[in-house]
């Protein structure tokens, strides 16, 4: 087989042939996540730009927005914008701009209905003029969701859409789709789908939580991190 | 512009939607007239030949026949269309439309045309033919500006027209309806958007109307496109009977995929794009429901944060969660772990809307840190460490 062998090789080396066992490489560079582990399992090195992201969460207020708090606070310290929209609470400005986050690039969109969410989402994107849309259609169906992601490959926003966790049960057009689940001090990462091979075992992401700061002596926690303040390199 | 045969009802409106991608000043001077206020655009379209060309091209295209006159004045416009004339001192009097009984006095005293009428002494013009008239010529001479209201276009698309004749091939079908869907091209054109699926109805005499719907998988405006599609479907259509009108209806319009980019994007254009995106959505969905954040220094959690605005940072050293609640929500004792805390957060007394809580960070049973406080009537819970 020695012989065929150094054929393939050769083929291989020489023609735009992609081999299993890696994450896809294609497309352009992401945004960077400040997640070592993750960026190491995500194809183009950090969050796609141009391609419908899904974050399905367990539950709310596990880190979910930690994840991708690096990525704003990046973003928007390089002077580009972020949309949240349809959020199912009120984002709480001194907590981001303790994040690093420079909130006058920041905008909230309430839709008042379905309809009008997945328009003004399709609006963001089209237009170009945000470097990054969170949004939260928890209802959002196949169709929807189609929509959703060719507009987010007409422009280069990051396009994240938070779901609860049941909604891995159903198929989505996006090309990245990570489940998040409670994990110690961190959360699971478990990378549903993704462009290239497939990745089996969950990704710990330590997540800084704020769970000594408070400084008292009647609850200790054991094990918890210091909160890390990420102020704009800047 | 000016049609021959009076319009149907609707049909004035449906041009001068039309009308919009040469200029946003458009009026309408029913029954049978469009105005078009055409200065401003005559450099983007090179001339004032050039202009009158496309115009006439492309209301043919629309199955219009219509006479074009420029003039300095909207009146002037009007009359030299309504009577095909080069001055306005040549034509006749009757281009002003004026009462019949004055129109009879004028052709009584020997006056025919609007230069006749000209050089009649002033003075006497208002008592014997009313100030109506002098005032109609004061207009189109440019001497009294002329208030005209100017045309907005409807936010969706709809169009219907009569055919000549009952038709049942889907061929003659197609040619209609490629003039509604012209018409829709150039609404969509003057709105600068595309639309994502139309409806075209096929008008029965004692039928229900039979109804084709179109969609795109992306906006789309060009009418040779959604042409084609409509071919693919007439074709495998068994029609009822045969049709005696059709009506084309569009969905919302919708912008356009990465249609006009520039080749360099910079941050100027980043902030124009994000301008007019911003003008969209507060135009649908008000400028509350659309803001920025900004902190605000108080202690009390609800009021630390502002819609929009500038600067002003106060930010706490103690941690903070990511989501605050709208409202707290109560919560039932023991569904939680609590983490850390108290902090206690006292102030507001001189407002009225005093806050004395202690604040904890706990772990609920699904694992998610929350931002919980303690107050006389019990627990609640106030923000997520999302």
């Amino acid at each position: 087989m020695a012989a065929p062998s150094a054929a393939l090789d050769a083929v291989l080396l020489h023609h735009p042939v992609w081999r299993g066992g890696a994450p896809a490489q294609a497309g352009p560079p992401g945004i960077p996540s400040g997640f070592g582990p993750l960026e190491r399992e995500l194809p183009g090195g950090g969050w796609p730009a141009g391609a419908l992201t899904e974050i399905l969460c367990a539950e709310e207020g596990i880190g979910e927005l930690q994840l991708v708090l690096p990525a704003l606070a990046a973003l928007t310290c390089a002077g580009s914008r972020v949309a949240w929209l349809a959020p199912p609470h009120l984002p709480y400005a001194p907590a981001l701009a303790a994040a690093g986050v420079r909130l006058e690039f920041l905008t909230v969109i309430r839709a008042p209905g379905r309809r009008d969410a997945l328009w003004a989402a399709e609006q963001v994107l089209r237009s170009g003029a945000c470097r990054a849309l969170l949004a939260w259609l928890p209802r959002a169906n196949y169709t929807e969701l189609k929509r959703l992601a060719v507009a987010a490959e007409a422009g280069r926003a990051f396009t994240a859409l938070f779901r609860p966790l049941r909604a891995a049960r159903e198929s989505s057009p996006a090309p990245l789709r990570l489940a998040l689940e409670p994990d110690g001090e961190g959360i699971a990462v478990r990378i549903l789908k993704r462009r290239g091979a497939q990745l089996a075992v969950p990704l710990r992401i330590p997540i800084p939580r704020p769970v000594d700061a408070v400084g008292s002596a009647f609850f200790s926690a054991p094990g918890a991190r210091s909160p890390v303040a990420r102020p704009c390199p800047a | 512009m000016r049609g021959r045969a009076p319009p149907e009802g609707g049909t004035l409106e449906a041009l001068a939607a039309w009308a919009c991608q040469f200029t946003s000043r458009v009026s309408l001077e029913p029954p049978q007239a469009v105005l078009l206020e055409v200065e401003g655009s005559l450099r983007l379209f090179g001339s004032a030949g050039q202009l009158i060309g496309l115009l006439r091209s492309g209301l043919a295209g629309i199955g219009f026949e219509a006479r074009l006159a420029t003039g300095p004045t909207p009146r002037a416009a009007l009359w030299l269309a309504r009577c095909d004339g080069e001055t306005l001192e040549a034509l006749p009097i009757g281009a002003i439309a004026p009462a019949p009984e004055t129109l009879a006095l004028l052709h009584r005293i020997g006056v025919g045309t609007l230069g006749e009428l000209m050089r009649l002494p002033r003075a006497g013009l208002a008592p014997r033919f009313g100030q109506g008239v002098l005032d109609e010529l004061d207009r189109a001479l440019g001497k009294v500006p002329e208030a005209r209201s100017f045309f907005t276009l409807p936010e969706r698309f709809s169009a219907q027209l009569e055919l000549p004749a009952p038709v049942a091939q889907a061929e003659n079908l197609l040619f209609a309806a490629q003039r509604l869907l012209r018409l829709l091209e150039g609404f969509l054109a003057a709105r600068q958007a595309g639309v994502r699926d139309f409806t075209l109805s096929l008008l029965h005499r004692d039928a229900q109307a039979t109804r084709i719907a179109i969609g795109f998988a992306a906006p789309r405006r060009d009418a040779q496109h959604g042409l084609r599609l409509l071919r693919e479907r007439l074709a495998g259509l068994a029609l009822v009977g045969p049709a005696e009108g059709l009506r084309l209806q569009a969905g919302e319009p919708a912008p356009l995929a990465g249609a006009t980019r520039g080749l360099f994007r910079d941050v100027r254009s980043e902030t124009e794009d994000w301008q007019r995106l911003l003008e969209r959505l507060q135009a649908r969905f008000g400028g509350s429901l659309v803001h920025g954040l900004a902190p605000r220094a108080d202690h009390r959690p609800e009021r630390a944060w502002r819609a929009a605005g500038e600067g002003g940072a106060a930010v706490s050293a103690n941690p903070r969660p990511l989501w605050l609640l709208a409202s707290p929500r109560p919560l039932e004792e023991g569904g939680f772990t609590l983490l850390a805390g108290p902090e206690r957060i006292e102030s507001g007394w001189w407002d009225g809307e005093d806050a004395a809580r202690d604040y904890f960070i706990a772990r609920t049973q699904g694992g998610s840190l929350s931002w919980i406080y303690r107050t006389p009537e019990g627990w609640f819970l106030h923000g997520l460490f999302a």
